[in-house]
This record gives structure tokens, sequence and C-alpha cells, in this order.
């Protein structure tokens, strides 16, 4: 089931990703509605990361192309806020907790101009936002993974971007921190805001997001997350994998998704 | 080490300038050390991405592959040219007040390599007082800088490139094993004594400084070299800090402290 949309704030057309020539994502098409939580879900080595990477342009396509509130990436660029994994970077760098989220301003600055008192002032409001002020003068290799992980968030809210792309945001964090994580990102929505994130947890995905992803290599399905988190679908994209499947099965009985009755619509897609 | 590897790597550029050139004139030598620099990141990068051979061995092999040729091309011309290994490998420091640079008037200058130096530390400090933000932002973390728009392979070039600048001028004075020592040594040290990204880049500096003074007087005490003394401190200061840093040192915190 892969629903389109008109107007979407990201239209990925066609778009395949290959490592040393091993395709990992295979013509994928969609489109996401603008002002919505997305969430992308789907097993290991499905190419969750390298979808959102290549959706930026960080990583070249081998065909296909991706277009951000309907332009071409570059033009868009300042717009665009990205929170990578937690593990991609090394958190015994020399540097202190507010010079991090600084660097949130530095795309916006642009090239010889020194951070302002506004910007600083914005990088200590995104602190707020994350409950970290206290922690500005902090080493960042003191943080334990829920506060490096809301640095990082920090540091994408004080960019005060249109669309935010998110890494398995979630990935060991603490409770307190997950929750105040996805109270944030509800706040982001209702200022408009899109954002999309990589998520693993099948569980808290139905309630997080409002609209969903599969993904395992190909598209299996894109779509509002109550038509979309299906058995069905579900299996499909997880196949085969009987763990995976009896969690899955669990979680439909816990939840007991109202989908089935709802899921053909005109413009859908099988 | 990028930087470890550069250095060594420069040597067939120098070399080659010089027996293009026949002088030991600064420039020729600058610009041969500097496409020298250029072509072994590109080099690096071509191993590593399109051979898929690991960083380390990339930069291994790269580099003592270049130093080699280098070696071979000084012990080759060696009885024509007054280029040898030693002055390669170690530098002649103490010569350094001898090779004056004079106008053809008759005016000195003082010592050229002094003017050299001079020159390519404030052409390092300007890159580095105009770049600040984005080096720091695209050594911490690159895929960041690239998704707002800020070319990793740009700057990471242009770092390189002050790094190839670096190391050839100060190649002549004090010879690879030095300048190795020098953008190792301190650094490491530095890093261990603060947190802070400026600090550190400070107290680089006056680590170095004070390795240069404190060795100076070592090799004139031993009678010794003057290169290998300087470079027993930076090891001799680094080994200090290792174990008194008051932040991350064994003495005071049982900490596990990494040096990249």
């Amino acid at each position: 089931m892969i629903l389109q949309v008109d107007d979407p704030v990201v239209e990925v057309h066609d778009l395949t990703v290959s490592y040393d020539r091993k395709p990992v994502l295979w013509g994928v098409d969609l489109t996401l509605p603008a002002g919505s939580l997305v969430g992308v879900i789907g097993p290991n080595g499905a190419g969750k990361s390298t979808l959102i990477k290549a959706m930026m342009d960080l990583l070249p396509a081998s065909s296909g192309y991706v277009r951000i509130f309907n332009e071409p990436l570059k033009q868009v660029r300042k717009r665009i806020s990205y929170v990578p994994q937690r593990e991609s970077v090394d958190w015994d760098f020399p540097a202190s907790v507010f010079d991090v989220v600084l660097m949130g301003r530095y795309g916006n600055l642009g090239l010889f101009k020194r951070p302002r008192k506004a910007d600083k002032d914005a990088a200590m409001q995104a602190l707020e936002k994350v409950g970290m002020q206290g922690f500005a003068d902090r080493q960042i290799s003191q943080l334990s993974g829920g506060q490096q992980q809301r640095v990082f968030l920090a540091r994408a809210l004080a960019q005060n971007a249109d669309i935010y792309f998110m890494d398995e945001p979630f990935a060991g964090v603490d409770i307190a921190t997950e929750t105040a994580i996805i109270e944030l990102l509800r706040t982001m929505r209702e200022q408009g805001k899109t954002v999309v994130v990589v998520h693993h947890d099948l569980q808290s995905a139905s309630e997080y997001f409002d609209w969903v992803v599969l993904l395992n290599m190909r598209l299996v399905a894109s779509g509002p997350t109550q038509q979309v988190m299906t058995q069905e679908l579900l299996e499909h994209t997880y196949g085969g994998k009987l763990t995976v499947l009896s969690k899955v099965g669990d979680l439909l009985r816990k939840q007991e998704f109202p989908a089935r009755e709802t899921r053909r619509q005109n413009n859908v897609i099988l | 080490m990028v930087g470890d590897a550069i250095s060594h790597a420069v040597l067939p550029g120098i070399v080659i300038a010089f027996l293009l050139t026949g002088s030991r004139d600064s420039l020729p030598m600058i610009i041969g050390a500097g496409l020298l620099g250029v072509i072994t990141t590109l080099l690096i990068e071509f191993f590593h991405r399109y051979a898929r051979v690991q960083a380390d061995a990339a930069i291994g092999i790269t580099f003592t592959w270049l130093f080699a040729i280098g070696i071979i091309l000084i012990s080759v011309f060696a009885g024509q040219i007054d280029l040898d290994q030693d002055c390669v490998l170690y530098g002649e420091i103490a010569y350094v007040p001898l090779d004056l640079w004079i106008t053809e008037s008759g005016l000195s200058f003082g010592p050229r390599t002094l003017w050299t130096l001079g020159f390519v530390t404030l052409l390092v400090i300007g890159f580095i007082v105009t770049g600040y933000k984005e080096l720091f932002l695209t050594a911490f973390d690159p895929a960041y800088a690239a998704a707002i728009g800020i070319s990793t392979t740009v700057w990471y070039y242009l770092l390189m490139t002050a790094v190839s600048l670096t190391t050839v001028a100060s190649f002549e004075s004090v010879g690879a094993i030095l300048v190795v020592a020098f953008l190792v040594g301190p650094p490491a040290t530095a890093y261990l004594l603060t947190d802070n990204f400026k600090t550190m880049l400070l107290f680089s500096v006056g680590i170095g400084i004070v390795a240069v003074v404190i060795g100076y007087y070592l090799a004139y005490w031993l009678d010794g070299s003057i290169a290998g003394a300087v470079a027993t401190i930076t090891g001799l200061q680094f080994a200090l800090a290792f174990v008194f840093s008051p932040t991350h040192g064994l003495y005071f915190k049982r900490r596990r402290t990494q040096v990249a």
C-alpha cells in the first residue's frame, strides 16, 4: 500500500542506492505530507538510514531523484536539518555542550562570520527546550546516552529548519528522554514542521507517528499509520523472521488495530 | 594519521623540485611538496574508497612508498646535490643561522628559514581564524556538516594543503622526524590537558615552544642532535601529561583516555 499525496514536502522518485555496486535500496517512490511525524520502519539492514541519507543527498543515488519543498536539494539546504546516529561521532572530542549546539547556527552564518549574540541566544533556547540548559558548559564526554541525544536534538532545533531527518533518536536512551523527545516532536509538528524519524520499535511506532514508511530494501508501504501498520504489511516487511513475527502478532493483539476496515481507499496502489 | 603520512610523502616532491631547479629556493620546493601532499591525500582516499583497503593500510602503503621513492632519488643523486638523507631525516637546525637571506645589494635580513616559516605561520593562522567554525564542525561531525551544506571535501583538502605547506616549510630546518614529532606530540599532550578546543590549539603551540627551548639546551649540554633532543622532550611532555594531567591523567583519575 503506497499512498501518494498531493503537494508533498518530500518527493522521492524511483530512488536506487548502491554500496559497491550492490543495491541496498531499490526503486523507492514515495511522497510525504507536510506537517507530519513520519516513521521509517523496517528490519536491520533494510536501508532505513540509507533512505534518509539519500533524501538529504549525503549518499549518491544510482538512479532517481529527490525533491524537498518541490525544489532540488541544493536550493533548500538551509531549511533541512539532520540528527545523525549518536554513535556516528567521537564524544571524546574536545567540545562543550554549548559548542555542539551552536553548530546548528553555522549553516545560516556562512563563511568567515562568527556566531553573534542572536546565535548564542538561539542555541541557549534550544538547550532549554530539551531541558539541558544546566549542562551548557559540560564537556560532551561526560554525558549519558540520553543527554547526548538531547544535545544532538538541541543542535537541530537551534537551526530552526522546516524539515528534520532523525536517525534512530530513540535508540539507547532512557525513558525520560524518550518521553521528552516525543513531546518535542509533537510540538514541532504543531508548528507545521515535518519530522522524518528512523525507528526500530514497532510497539511505540503506531503510537508516535501519523505517517509510516515500511521499508525492506524495497518500499513496502507508505501511508497513514493505521492503514500501514497491519499484520499483512508488517509480515511482508519483516518476512520470514519468526521471532519478529511473533512480536508483531503480540503487538497486534494488544493494540487491536482497526486497520483492516479502512485499508482500501481511492488512491491506494497495492 | 594523514598528517604524519603527508610529512613523509612530500619528500619526492621536494627532491624533484630540487632536481628540476637545481637550487634550494623555498618556492619551487613548497610547490613540489604541496603538490605531493595533495596527491598523497588523493591516493589515500582512492585506495580506501575504490580498492576497499582499510584506512590505516591505505595511509601506510601510500606514505612509505612515496617516502621510499624520495630516499632513492636522494641516494641516486646524492653525489651531485647538497641534499642528503641525514639532512632530510634529521634536519640541520644548527645551520639555520648560517643560511642568511642576503639581497643583491648585500643587505642581510637574517636567517632565510625564519622568513619562510614566518610567512607560512601567518598563512596558517589566517586559515584557522577564518575557517575555524567550518574546521571545528567538519572534524567533529562531517555527516551533519554535509547535511547543512558545508562541504567536507573542500575543508578536508584545504586542511591537508595547510599540513603539506607547514611540513615542507619546516622540513629544511628540522627534518622529517621532528616534523612528525611536532605534528603529533604537542597536540596529543594538549588533548590530555584540556577539554576546550581553542585552549587545546593554544596549549599545543605553547607546549611546542617549551619543548624546543628545553630540547635545545639539552642538546647543548649533551653535545648531541638538536632535533633528537627536542623530539625526546615532546615524548617526555606527553608521558608527564599522561600520568599527571588534572583531568585525564592516570595519577588523578583512573579514566580511560584515547588519543587519536
